[in-house]
């Protein structure tokens, strides 16, 4: 007897073979900049792309790391004249370096100010409450990047300009972080906050001993969320950083790309040294991430 | 009694700004202080180095007299007007089919179309940049292998083809988040009107608009919002594929912001701009909203 097959099977069918393909095409890019990297001169620039390469050299690495140095670190002493810097390196290390801090620092003092601020919100029964919900929102329905402007002569007049920290603190202010959190603290019971005062437990106590164990899949959420953006957030780091030594890793990528626009082998190998700290971590912290998305989606 | 919930409503307020107040020093000094500022510099004629000079409603009637800036309006429109429709259409088709299949193939999915986000906007335009090349694009070595074209196209420095480029990468780059929006809005569909319906004898088309559309219609409406703003605030792509050529004919108005603010130094211009764009998107949000409640 011959399986028969109706219209729903097919299509469910059909549109897997189809999401496949799309999905091959959505992986390809990254494939091509990985693959790209490690390709001779010769394969790059050949009329007929290699799509495996036939043979896999360093090459591209060694041109990126032996174009530029840096300072490994550097600590300036505010008000002060006093530099410390540490020995020289390839300046793409030190782009990466200040990457991994500036995404760092911005996911502490993000996760630590909005878990403060999102529990009050949704947990405290203060004067100017909503008035202060309505303002996180509509901000954040707003385009962020037409700040741009404003914030650069703003730095600048705080002598922040061209310093890893202007990059920082506009992300710290970025009010989804807040947002996020009330979604979280709104499932706070609020029998457990009476019990805690009725015990006599401090506002402080109250907050880190009983509503913040209950937060904490939300904090990891907006740790990785805010981690991956800040990362990735390229337009605000263009016109924050200048200097070469401040550069980020997307910054280098962009000025290697603008100083030899047909060098598609050393541009890969930079694009590799962006991309692939930042989707090891997403792979590692996946769940945390998807359960980010969702909740900030839900409307409060 | 009376005192005592005064003292009750004191102590609340006093925490509730306690807790508040780390955050609220970020979001005022970092966020409303320069949103503030960009109205009223956009009143203004300034530059870098001097004092700015009111001008009064100068920079918005410029503005409208702008060729490039309508222009540049105009190929926004279009990015939205494409990439709005495709991003939802496309995202809830796949999230249809990949949300009730096995682990971990729909973790496997999810993951792959939110690559392009997490690559990150550098590293994805400088790999499409070379897949796009001329000479050595791959782009151009598989149109002819297949024989629909007959010679190299420069994709992206000819007039006909930039913007479509562009509003390819974009779209790659716009379907991770409602995927992993719309995959987890369907798995929480109320499964017992489901049932109820198929016992009924509902197709599963029927099942589709009549149940389960109406339960995610909050997250669609959300997707149309941030997929707006996105498309709007499109920058990267434009600055490092093209920088709005050829001939002006790929500027967005963010990227002409950028252009007008940080090229030629007129902020109180770029920020009368911003604030045009800030209308648009508020007008249109406020719309979407709309449009959704009524239905």
């Amino acid at each position: 007897m011959k399986k028969k097959l109706d219209g729903g099977k097919v299509y469910r069918i059909f549109s897997v073979i189809v999401i496949t393909i799309v999905a091959i095409g959505f992986a390809f890019p990254l494939y091509w900049i990985i693959t790209g990297s490690f390709k001779t001169s010769a394969a790059i620039n050949a009329t007929s792309p290699q799509w495996w390469p036939e043979e896999w050299v360093l090459d591209n690495y060694r041109k990126l790391f032996s174009r530029q140095v840096a300072p490994l670190w550097e600590v300036h002493i505010p008000f002060t004249e006093i530099l410390f810097s540490g020995p020289q390196v390839p300046a793409a290390i030190r782009w990466l370096l200040n990457t991994v801090f500036m995404a760092v620092v911005s996911m502490i003092l993000t996760c630590a100010t909005a878990a403060m601020a999102g529990y009050a919100l949704a947990k405290k029964r203060f004067v100017g409450r909503t008035v202060m919900f309505t303002l996180i929102v509509c901000a954040m329905a707003l385009p962020k990047q037409v700040i741009l402007i404003p914030l650069l002569r703003e730095m600048s007049a705080m002598n922040l300009y061209n310093t890893i920290w202007a990059v920082i603190f506009p992300i710290v202010g970025w009010p989804f972080g807040v947002f996020l959190i009330k979604q979280f603290a709104e499932g706070i019971p609020g029998e457990m906050m009476e019990a805690a005062k009725i015990d006599g437990a401090s506002e402080w106590k109250t907050f880190s001993e009983i509503a913040l164990p209950m937060i904490k899949p939300g904090i990891g959420a907006l740790a990785i969320f805010t981690f991956i953006n800040s990362w990735n957030d390229y337009f605000m780091q263009l016109i924050m950083l200048s200097s070469t030594s401040n550069l980020t890793i997307s910054l280098g990528i962009a000025k290697l790309q603008a100083e030899n626009a047909t060098d598609f082998g050393l541009i890969m190998a930079g694009a590799s040294l962006a991309a692939i700290p930042i989707i090891v971590i997403f792979l590692m912290f996946q769940k945390y991430f998807t359960k980010g998305i969702t909740m900030g989606a839900v409307k409060g | 009694m009376n005192r005592m919930n005064k003292a009750l409503v004191r102590r609340e307020t006093f925490a509730g700004y306690a807790f508040m107040l780390p955050s609220l020093v970020f979001f005022l000094g970092f966020v409303i202080y320069p949103m503030i500022q960009c109205v009223v510099t956009s009143f203004f004629d300034s530059t870098m180095n001097r004092d700015d000079i009111f001008v009064g409603l100068a920079n918005y009637k410029e503005l409208f007299q702008d060729k490039i800036f309508i222009g540049a309006l105009w190929n926004t429109i279009i990015i939205v007007l494409v990439s709005v429709p495709v991003v939802c259409i496309f995202s809830l088709w796949v999230s249809s089919v990949i949300y009730n299949m096995r682990e971990p193939f729909c973790s496997i999915f999810r993951c792959i179309f939110y690559l392009p986000v997490v690559t990150g906007s550098v590293a994805v335009t400088v790999v499409w940049k070379w897949m796009f090349n001329n000479y050595y694009g791959i782009f151009n070595y598989v149109g002819k292998s297949l024989g629909i074209l007959e010679k190299n196209i420069n994709w992206l420095g000819d007039e006909r083809f930039a913007l479509g480029c562009i509003i390819l990468i974009l779209l790659t780059t716009s379907v991770g988040q409602p995927i992993v929006l719309y995959v987890s809005a369907l798995n929480n569909v109320d499964q017992s009107l489901v049932e109820a319906a198929e016992v009924d004898g509902a197709t599963k088309i029927q099942c589709f608009w009549k149940i389960k559309w109406p339960q995610i219609m909050p997250t669609t409406l959300y997707i149309l919002v941030i997929t707006t703003i996105n498309s709007f605030q499109c920058f990267a792509l434009i600055q490092l594929l093209t920088s709005g050529g050829p001939n002006h004919r790929t500027d967005t108005i963010m990227y002409y912001i950028y252009y007008t603010a940080f090229k030629l130094y007129r902020y109180g211009y770029g920020n009368a701009m911003g604030v045009v764009l800030a209308v648009i998107i508020a007008v249109l949000s406020g719309i979407q909203f709309k449009m959704a409640k009524s239905d």
